[in-house]
């Protein structure tokens, strides 16, 4: 892959990271409303709405089964919009990087800078529906605070995909594609919003690739206090989709900005 | 790094001395190069041997070899897509060359781009601020990307902005600045990591002429500080001013190297007599006795001649005729070179 693109080790990195942190500090309570205002909707839509009718899923009250889902499907879009839009803008139109490519920062850095900053937005985004969750009682502060570290991994995970979408994207346009036919329906046969095991036998058999159904497999049950099984299974799964689409975005990138 | 790091300090603790805003001293030489502080220059910037380039199937840089002496101001002068851009990616590791080998600093490109990059500024062509951020910001955050802390790069920042005469805009957000005071920023920024060497990217284009000036006379303060320039450029009057010597391009090939009066004197040595207003073709034949040479470029004539007030004299009957009688620049040897005019 060369010299070059390799991440430089180190925290170069943070030096990325940094830079989104002061842009988006200078919009936060709007970025902060905006990522949290769509998932309480649908919290509250369908808890009220669905959660009436359905009564208790698994054995806890509709509205505690969807707020899990909802923190890991906030996490995913939270991180798919940071790395599509706003990484793929700073890539594009507003050159920044650039600016930094023609610094001591590597590609990989870059990439590396992106997703951490993706995956502390993921985070924040998620933690945001968790604090409303915990303080209307249908999960415990400590739990959450459990959960924490696997919505950053999701936030990861989401990040990587995103950057292959970005390294691949001719313009804005293409984007939709992805949301609309990945995205949006990772978030039906993920568990997100229903128990898996009401979908189709073959639909199941997809989930069980799908990066948001580990990840709700772990929250859930950690935000509900619940016994998790196969921990590994899910955090491994997550870890793939951290690493390799990483290392195909950091190739797919140099292919198109230092031909 | 710790070379750069002891330079910041000698800024920090004496500001008259500083190497960042200065005191102009034209009439540089290469022996102040050499006791700059900015301290050992290799005597080779930068070394090009053989460098060709092409993107499937189609040759964009041409078997290029050329040497930039530390100290020195190289241009490269040529009209768009005469490989300006390509070869300066190449010197920045940012692309491989197809055949050839590249030595910047002493490092070989762009297997050890990274050796080299922390003593490399860049200004690149488009401007890529932030603009969002405000002045100091974007120093603040350009800074980190070369592993500097912020309390090293907040030392630095008074005295760059000095250097950019931008003191008055440090909280001013970038998208408020005019487009002369950005580009003096970009070139602030490019001085961060206190560079060696300094690669601009066509640094005054777009610019109006007041603003243009003031680049000029910022770049020759920092030559004056021993600093090496690259310069890539379609503006030949940015070339004649600057240049200590420059390469001039055509499709990706070298077609003449030299001091840019020298490349003059050469390809011209004599006053040129611009002819506007009458049909170049006929008029060309009438003076042709009395020209070293003529060019028909558009509807100008260019008559070259080392007796103008003979041509003159020939044309006076003519009604309607512009003459314009001016010494002769490198715009003319492009022309000579090509048969084209470079700016248009």
């Amino acid at each position: 892959m060369g010299v070059a693109t390799l991440p430089a080790g180190g925290l170069n990195w943070l030096a990325v990271w940094r830079r989104n942190y002061l842009a988006w500090k200078k919009a936060a309570l709007a970025s902060i409303l905006g990522n949290l205002a769509d998932p309480i909707i649908y919290l509250f839509g369908l808890g009220a709405g669905l959660g009436v009718m359905v009564g208790r899923v698994d054995g806890v009250s509709y509205t505690a089964f969807l707020a899990a889902g909802m923190i890991a499907t906030s996490a995913m879009t939270a991180a798919t919009f940071e790395t599509i839009y706003a990484a793929f803008g700073r890539m594009q139109g507003q050159r920044t990087w650039e600016a930094m490519l023609y610094t001591q920062l590597t590609l990989g850095d870059i990439v590396v800078g992106e997703m951490a900053w993706a995956a502390t937005k993921a985070a924040l985004a998620g933690t945001g529906i968790g604090i409303v969750a915990a303080t209307l009682g249908y999960t415990h502060w400590l739990c959450l605070l459990y959960a924490l570290p696997v919505i950053a991994l999701t936030g990861l995970a989401f990040a990587s995909l995103g950057m292959v979408v970005t390294a691949l994207a001719p313009s804005y346009d293409y984007f939709i594609f992805y949301q609309t036919l990945v995205i949006t329906p990772m978030l039906f046969l993920s568990g997100a919003v229903f128990p898996v095991d009401q979908l189709p036998v073959a639909f199941q058999q997809i989930a069980a690739f799908l990066p948001l159904a580990h990840s709700i497999d772990v929250i859930r049950p950690t935000m509900l206090g619940q016994p998790i099984a196969n921990v590994c299974l899910h955090i491994g799964v997550l870890c793939i989709y951290i690493v390799v689409p990483f290392l195909v975005s950091t190739a797919l990138l140099r292919r198109r900005l230092m031909r | 790094m710790n070379g750069q790091l002891a330079n910041l300090k000698t800024t920090i603790a004496d500001p008259h001395q500083d190497h960042i805003s200065l005191s102009e001293r034209q009439g540089r030489s290469k022996s102040k190069a050499m006791d700059s502080p900015s301290g050992s220059l290799s005597p080779v910037a930068i070394d090009l041997a053989g460098v060709s380039k092409s993107y499937g199937g189609k040759i964009v840089v041409n078997d290029l070899s050329f040497t930039i002496a530390g100290g020195e101001c190289f241009g490269l002068l040529g009209p768009n897509g005469a490989g300006k851009s390509t070869i300066t990616r190449m010197i920045l590791g940012m692309t491989s060359p197809s055949s050839g080998t590249i030595t910047v600093l002493g490092a070989q490109e762009p297997g050890q781009v990274r050796l080299a990059r922390a003593k490399i500024g860049i200004v690149s062509q488009f401007d890529n601020l932030d603009l969002e951020f405000t002045v100091r910001e974007n120093l603040l955050v350009y800074g980190r990307y070369f592993r500097m802390s912020t309390r090293e790069i907040e030392a630095v920042i008074p005295s760059l902005l000095d250097f950019a005469r931008l003191e008055s805009k440090t909280n001013t957000r970038v998208a408020d600045l005019s487009g002369g005071m950005k580009r003096r920023l970009t070139l602030a920024r490019a001085l961060i990591n206190d560079p060696q060497l300094l690669i601009l990217d066509e640094p005054t284009t777009g610019l109006d002429p007041h603003a243009r000036h003031l680049i000029w006379e910022r770049l020759r303060s920092l030559l004056a500080r021993g600093k090496t320039i690259l310069l890539t450029t379609h503006i030949m009057e940015e070339a004649e001013r600057l240049c200590d010597r420059l390469c001039v391009l055509e499709a990706g090939r070298k077609i003449a190297e030299g001091r840019p009066h020298a490349l003059i004197e050469e390809q011209i040595g004599c006053p040129v007599i611009e002819i506007y207003g009458g049909d170049p073709r006929e008029l060309s034949l009438l003076i042709r006795p009395n020209a070293r040479r003529l060019e028909i470029s558009g509807e100008t004539l260019f008559c070259y001649t080392p007796d103008p007030e003979q041509v003159r004299a020939q044309l006076r009957g003519y009604s309607g005729l512009r003459l314009l009688e001016r010494p002769p620049n490198l715009e003319d040897v492009f022309l000579r070179l090509t048969g084209r005019e470079m700016e248009k």
